[in-house]
């Protein structure tokens, strides 16, 4: 009897913690995409602007590589647009996965996790390639 | 042959009739006789009164402060005893009215309003305060933020018209809703109460202010014009400055 009691204290004691858990963790993460997309909505702005201005004359890939290769500037412009991508995408992802697909939790941010180390590998990966002299 | 017989006098109303969830519930037509200044809700107590006693609806005030009588009308949530005919029927003069979504139906138009206000009492939705009757008043400004933003949102009736509307609701049921979210900023920005903290956990989370995806669909609909969506932005803040102070 006293374990049962004992049991359903302990569990008790447990849901609350756990949902204060959740209420830091989903509070964080508003946060987290709020900033991420300000960073967004920049690096989205330049970046389009910047394509149209570039190419506006007509432009090969030789002359891409040309200006990209060696430019700390450009990379780390990218670089920024990569990390706010990969903070961004995945926290947008667990909200869809698991208001449309009724994934668990632990799945939905386990994927998450996945996405978010494809983008970094993924975006730093194609930054270095424009970015590192005859890579 | 029912709208056969319609004409600028009569009005042609489909109500659902029905027990809840394990009755398939169906629209029933009616032929209402037009009026000036005619509301919704005065159609439903003509069908109940004159046409068949057995429907089942809820009303009190009937002048828009008890927040009893919200109905699905033409698709849309509304408070039916402040809503005109005139402004709501369809262009082939058909008015249908059905239960208020995302509750439970009791009977043919009345709903199960228990976890709505259960959502208010979760969202830590009572005041808390520390004086008592022996005290003197607060004074509180009605100039101070706090409290504009306070007032903003404390004239709910509690209609769930806005409950109704969400679609977060519909997804995910045990989201606290827009009026129990709406309740906890009013009382997050009263000075008086000292539950703050107890709240600000209450409200966060996945089944609190964090699942609202900002559609607005509650603050289009509420008949006393309050904006749930900006008290629900309002918490995400606060939330996030309490989570980033570790007063969470």
């Amino acid at each position: 009897m006293s374990a049962v009691v004992g049991a359903a204290s302990r569990g008790a004691e447990a849901a609350p913690e756990m949902a204060l858990r959740n209420a830091v963790a989903q509070a964080r993460r508003w946060y987290w995409q709020r900033i991420s997309a300000m960073v967004l909505a920049v690096c989205v702005v330049l970046h389009l602007a910047g394509m149209v201005w570039a190419v506006r004359g007509g432009l090969s890939a030789a002359e891409i590589l040309s200006r990209t290769q060696g430019n700390a500037l450009f990379a780390a412009f990218y670089a920024v647009f990569v990390l706010a991508c990969a903070v961004h995408v995945p926290i947008g992802l667990i909200a869809i996965t698991s208001e449309w697909w009724r994934w668990p939790p632990a799945a939905a941010t386990w994927f998450a996790r996945g996405v978010t180390a494809a983008l970094v590998v993924l975006g730093l990966r194609a930054v270095w390639a424009v970015y590192a002299p005859g890579a | 042959m029912l709208v056969a017989a319609m004409n600028d006098k009569t009005l042609h109303v489909r109500i659902w009739r029905g027990l809840g969830a394990d009755d398939d519930g169906r629209f029933v037509d009616y032929a209402v006789p037009r009026q000036d200044s005619q509301t919704v809700l005065d159609v439903v107590t003509h069908v109940q009164r004159v046409l068949d006693a057995t429907l089942s609806y809820r009303f009190a005030c009937r002048v828009g402060m008890c927040g009893s009588c919200a109905m699905t009308v033409n698709g849309q949530a509304r408070w039916t005893c402040r809503t005109h005919v005139a402004k709501v029927v369809g262009a082939d003069g058909v008015l249908e009215i059905a239960p208020l979504a995302h509750l439970p139906v009791v009977k043919d138009l009345a709903t199960d309003m228990s976890a709505f206000f259960d959502k208010w009492a979760r969202a830590r939705g009572r005041f808390q305060g520390t004086l008592t009757r022996h005290d003197d008043f607060a004074r509180v400004s009605p100039e101070t933020p706090e409290r504009q933003a306070a007032n903003a949102g404390i004239e709910c009736i509690g209609c769930a018209v806005c409950y109704g509307s969400c679609d977060v609701v519909q997804w995910r049921l045990d989201f606290l809703g827009p009026a129990a979210l709406n309740r906890a900023w009013t009382l997050v920005n009263d000075v008086r109460d000292t539950d703050r903290t107890a709240r600000l956990r209450a409200v966060a989370g996945d089944a609190g202010c964090h699942s609202c995806h900002t559609q607005g669909s509650c603050t289009e609909r509420c008949p006393k014009a309050i904006a749930p969506t900006i008290a629900i932005a309002g918490l995400k803040r606060t939330v996030a400055r309490a989570a980033v102070k570790g007063e969470l």
